[in-house]
This record gives structure tokens, sequence and C-alpha cells, in this order.
């Protein structure tokens, strides 16, 4: 059952391009591209941005930022208050273009297919790519109803199919113990902590390849700020994921990679121990230990 | 020990500011007294000369006798199904024209110029609206469209539809103004979750919005029941008829009954106009009159009563959401 909702769910990034008028006899179906997968595998490289300027109307708020983000690793974007990193992590799934005024310079690439082309299907761009906010928002609906909002949306009304996929989406995102005797409840009576893993739940439920988490676990405390990690580190192993946060021990203990942003620019990126233990710039070394920011 | 207590301060002794506290508050509780003695005078004169006229016949008859016997049956047909129709036309407006303002305007000129509108239209007075509505639907759209369907003289003459069309144009505001409230509510943080999930626009506004402004929406609905209902210029030149020997009733596929929206129909506040203004026997219908004005204040009572039970059933479902 479940596999075949992964088929269906799985749309592969050669469905990024809208291809409304290739015929799709049986929508169970999907064609996976296996040149392609091959492709993914040999390249290791998930996101690649090159020279990405984002605009506020005459503020640069990104300069020319080049970076490639690696496949099932954990990324993380730490810098001062208004460095762009936020920016950044939403520009990846072209959350920027719902705010007006904003302007996007660059290329975003995922999969080597450019993300800002005009023929980008932005409904499928989104399920691949899923998004985590810092203040959890479950919908005031069900638990059950808001994991499976997402599956709803993309066409799965078979209440099997969707009863699978929120039990799956659960248990990847370690609430499953927790809630499953009460998935018809409010998704609001939960604790905050458990809230922000039923958004995590409700992203997973559309089988996304890339998870933006931005500031997932500022607001939460240091237990359930705890557990969040632990599920970060789970998810890295199916999911490449990119995080945002203010709080650098925490960048330490989740996440692969560090990219430092100060002003717009991104001064340095690395993996993680070599950010924190030898850092190259200056200005990171500054900003890690704590003398600004 | 201290011996200069802090209590022995004389200010805090002295009562000099006392009267003016006193003054202040009676005053405030005259002013308070006024409407509610207006109310009480007004409600209480109504219910007490009223109550006697209000009886089963009286409400289930139609006048007779030149309206100085009889009951007001066909009025409260008229108003009731005037107010639904009425309901039916601008709520659905209404919400679009909110949705559309508070999810897709964004806050330049147009929008500014469009909320202009709709806080003006809210201050026309409503004769205007009568008188609208005879040259926009009746003469306009109504004789148009007979001219373009060949229909002779159906839609081009009063009717209720042109009348509850009139009424909806004059509750709109306070639809949409309700509504845009609701909207603005809604947590921005919903909106970006379900469009990070792959929703477009209107599937976040069908599935995310909507659905938590159901409750401002049905307030907004409630206040439009509370103006609309007992409005008499507005219909006075667009349908409603001094007396009708018939109900606005018409049978679908010649077995089911409906309001007929083609038909002129006679109401509650348009009756207790006629009348008072134009009565053959003053002393016969003043009973009539007092019972009818007692039976429009309960009825539009009523029909509040109804949407607000409606709008404590969505609150509830909303807080405690099950499965199905």
């Amino acid at each position: 059952m479940r596999s075949e909702t992964v088929a269906v769910m799985d749309e592969n990034l050669e469905n990024l391009v809208d291809m409304n008028n290739k015929k799709r006899a049986n929508p169970m179906v999907t064609v996976h591209p296996i040149e392609k997968g091959e492709i993914n595998k040999a390249n290791s490289i998930k996101i690649r941005t090159q020279d990405l300027s984002v605009f506020y109307g005459a503020t640069e708020a990104l300069k020319k930022v080049s970076m490639d983000i690696q496949k099932q690793a954990v990324t993380a974007l730490i810098g001062p208050s208004g460095c762009g990193k936020s920016t950044f992590l939403r520009c990846i799934n072209r959350m920027n273009d719902t705010i007006p005024g904003v302007c996007v310079k660059g290329k975003v690439l995922i999969d080597d297919i450019d993300i800002y082309q005009s023929d980008i299907n932005i409904v499928t761009l989104r399920k691949i790519v899923g998004m985590i906010f810092q203040k959890s928002n479950p919908f005031p609906k069900s638990i059950f109803d808001n994991v499976a909002y997402g599956p709803r949306l993309h066409g799965i009304s078979d209440k099997g199919v969707l009863e699978d996929i929120v039990e799956e989406s659960l248990k990847r995102a370690a609430l499953w113990g927790e809630v499953k005797d009460r998935l018809s409840r409010s998704a609001l009576e939960l604790s905050g902590g458990q809230q922000q893993r039923v958004c995590i739940a409700r992203a997973l439920a559309v089988n996304p390849q890339i998870i933006l988490m931005d500031e997932p676990a500022s607001a939460l405390d240091p237990i359930s700020t705890a557990k969040v990690e632990e599920l970060i580190h789970m998810l890295k192993q199916h999911y490449t994921i990119v995080i945002v946060t203010h709080n650098m021990q925490q960048a330490a203990r989740v996440s692969d990679y560090t990219a430092f942003f100060l002003l717009g620019e991104l001064i340095e990126f690395g993996k993680t121990e070599q950010i924190f233990e030898v850092p190259k710039d200056k200005r990171t070394e500054d900003y890690i230990t704590g003398r600004f920011g | 020990m201290n011996g200069k207590s802090v209590l022995s301060c004389p200010d805090l002794k002295t009562r000099s500011f006392a009267w003016k506290e006193i003054l202040l508050t009676g005053l405030s509780v005259f002013f308070v007294m006024i409407p509610f003695c207006a109310i009480f005078f007004i409600l209480g004169k109504i219910v007490q000369k009223g109550i006697g006229t209000v009886t089963w016949s009286f409400l289930s008859q139609p006048p007779l006798e030149g309206m100085t016997a009889g009951g007001i049956f066909p009025c409260i047909f008229g108003t009731v199904a005037i107010t639904l129709l009425m309901i039916a036309i601008a709520l659905p407006l209404g919400i679009g024209a909110a949705v559309y303002l508070t999810e897709y305007a964004g806050q330049g000129l147009f929008f500014r110029i469009t909320r202009a509108a709709v806080n003006n239209l809210a201050g026309v007075p409503s004769i205007i609206f009568g008188l609208f509505g005879v040259g926009f639907f009746i003469l306009f759209v109504g004789r148009n469209l007979d001219h373009v369907l060949k229909t002779g003289l159906l839609f081009g003459q009063p009717c209720m539809l042109w009348a509850a069309a009139t009424l909806a144009v004059l509750v709109l505001p306070v639809i949409i103004v309700s509504t845009e409230e609701a909207l603005n509510a809604v947590p921005q943080s919903h909106r970006a979750a379900s469009m990070a999930l792959g929703a477009t626009k209107w599937q976040t506004i069908r599935e995310v919005v909507l659905p938590q402004a159901r409750g401002g929406i049905l307030t907004g609905a409630i206040l439009a029941i509370s103006r609309g209902a007992g409005e008499t210029a507005p219909i006075l030149f667009t349908g409603c008829a001094y007396f009708l020997p018939r109900l606005p009733v018409v049978k679908l596929f010649g077995a089911i009954p409906m309001i007929n929206p083609f038909d002129q129909f006679m109401e509650l506040s348009y009756h207790i106009f006629i009348m008072a203004t134009q009565s053959m026997n003053a002393e016969k219908s003043l009973p009539i009159q007092y019972g009818t004005t007692l039976v429009l204040i309960a009825l539009t009572f009523l029909l509040n009563l109804t949407a607000i039970i409606f709008r404590i059933h969505f609150r509830k479902k909303l807080g405690q959401v099950s499965l199905q």
C-alpha cells in the first residue's frame, strides 16, 4: 500500500518542470528516469546556488551567494539577525515569491535543475522542498487532518492510503507513540514541542527530498529542543536538511556543514568541525566566540 | 520606631475630591439610563399593546376587510423570504469581495479606493438605495434582460428578486468589513505553512483561511440581517406591495412549492408604514399595527438568534475537531 503511495507522492524532479502537455495514462505509475537517479548517486550535491542575490525593493538582503549543499546531510546557516540566512532559506522553496517587492537574481539548482526557470511548477517544487517554521503553526484541525493536509491537496482521498501516510509520517517525526490514540483530537491541544513535530510530520507527509528549517527549536523548551534535534539527526538519513539557527551550540550539535552569513554575504562555508574549531575568516571566529552578533 | 506614622499624613483623610467622583459617576449612570429607558419604553409599549393582538389566527391569516381585521401571514412570509434571499445574494458577494481585498489586492491605490468606496456605501441613506434599485436593477438590468431574452415584461418590473438585490447592496459593506476582519485574524503563519506544502493560493484560502474565518463571517451575516430585515425604504419601490391576495409562491415542476422571486410580496415594515399612513380606519388598525410591530421585532430577533446559534456551532466545531 505504502509503496504505491510513495510512487504517487514521489514526483521525481523530472516532473518539476511543468509537463501538462505530457499525458499521464495512469497516475499511480510514475516513470523514474533511471539515468537521472545514477547521476544523483554519483553527484552528492543536492542544492547548488550560483551568485544568488535577493533584493527587497532597493535593499540587497543577499549578495551573490554561491554554495553547494550536500545530499542527505544537515547544513546549518548561522549568523546575526538580518544577515540573510532566512532569506537564503526561503529562496530554496521560492517562498520569497509570496512577499511583494522581492527580486531574486542568480540561480538555485536542485539536482541541476534551475528552480527559477519560468516553466517550473511551484507546487511540485514545494512538495519536494518541505519547510518547518520558527513558530509551530499547526492548523486548528485534528492531528490526522494536519498531517493529511498535504497529501489531500495533491489529490489523495482514499482513507486507507491517507491513514498509512499519516502513520508513516508521524513515525518518522517520532510522534506516533505519543499521539496514535488521539489522532482525531485537535493538534492545538498538544504541547509546543509536539506541535512542532506535528508540523514536521505534516511536511514529511508529502514525501519531500529537502527539508528547510527556519529556527525550528527557538520557541521550544530544552527537552523539546533535544527531541527535535534528535529527530533532525534521524531525518538526515533520508532527507537533505538545511537549518537556520541562532543557537551556535545547536548548529555544532546537529549539522555536518555550517555556513556563516554576515550582512547578506556568505563569509565562510565548510564542515561544521572546521568552522567551529579552525575558522578561516576572522569574522567567523569573532561571531563564534561571541564577540558580536 | 518612628513616631510619625505614614498614616497620620493629613492628605489621606481628606475627602475634598469625593464630590467630583460622585457627580461624574452619577452623570455616567444617567447617560446610560437614557438608552435603557428608551428601549424599555419602546419595547414595553409595543409588547403591552401588541401582545393581545398576536394570536395564532393573527399570525396565520391574511389581512381582511381593508386591513382592519385578519392577520399578517403574507407579510411574515414576505419578510422571511426576502431576508433569506438578501443573505443568499449578499453573502457570496461580500465574502468574495473581502477575500479579494485581504488576500489578493495588496495595499495599492486600487485597494484604498475600494476600501473607501465600501466604507462610503455604509453611510448612504437607505432611500437612496431604494431609488438606485429602481434605476439600476429594474429599469437597467431588468428591462435589458427582457429585451435580450425576449421575455416580455418579466424582469423589468418590481419583484422580490430586485428588492432582495437592493437590500443586498445595502448590507454588503457590513459583510465585507466583518469578513475582512475575520480573514485578517487568521495567522499569516498558517498561510505560509499551507503554501510551503505546495498549496496554491486558492487552496490555501479554501482549506485554511475560510474555515477559520467562519465565525467572523457569520457575525457579518448576523449584522447584515439586523440591518436589512426591517428596512422599508429600499424595498418601497423595488417589489413590495400594498396588498396581495396570494403568496409569492410558485410550484416548481408543478409540485414543489417554492418562493417565487419574480412575484411581488408583502412585508412587515411596509405593512406598518401603510397602516400608519393610509389606513381607512385608524382606530381598528391601531392594535394590528402594534401586533405587526411586535412580530417584526420578534422575527428579526429570531433570525439573529438562528445565525448566532450557527456561529456557536461553528466555533465549537473549530475548537474540538473530529475525524469526520
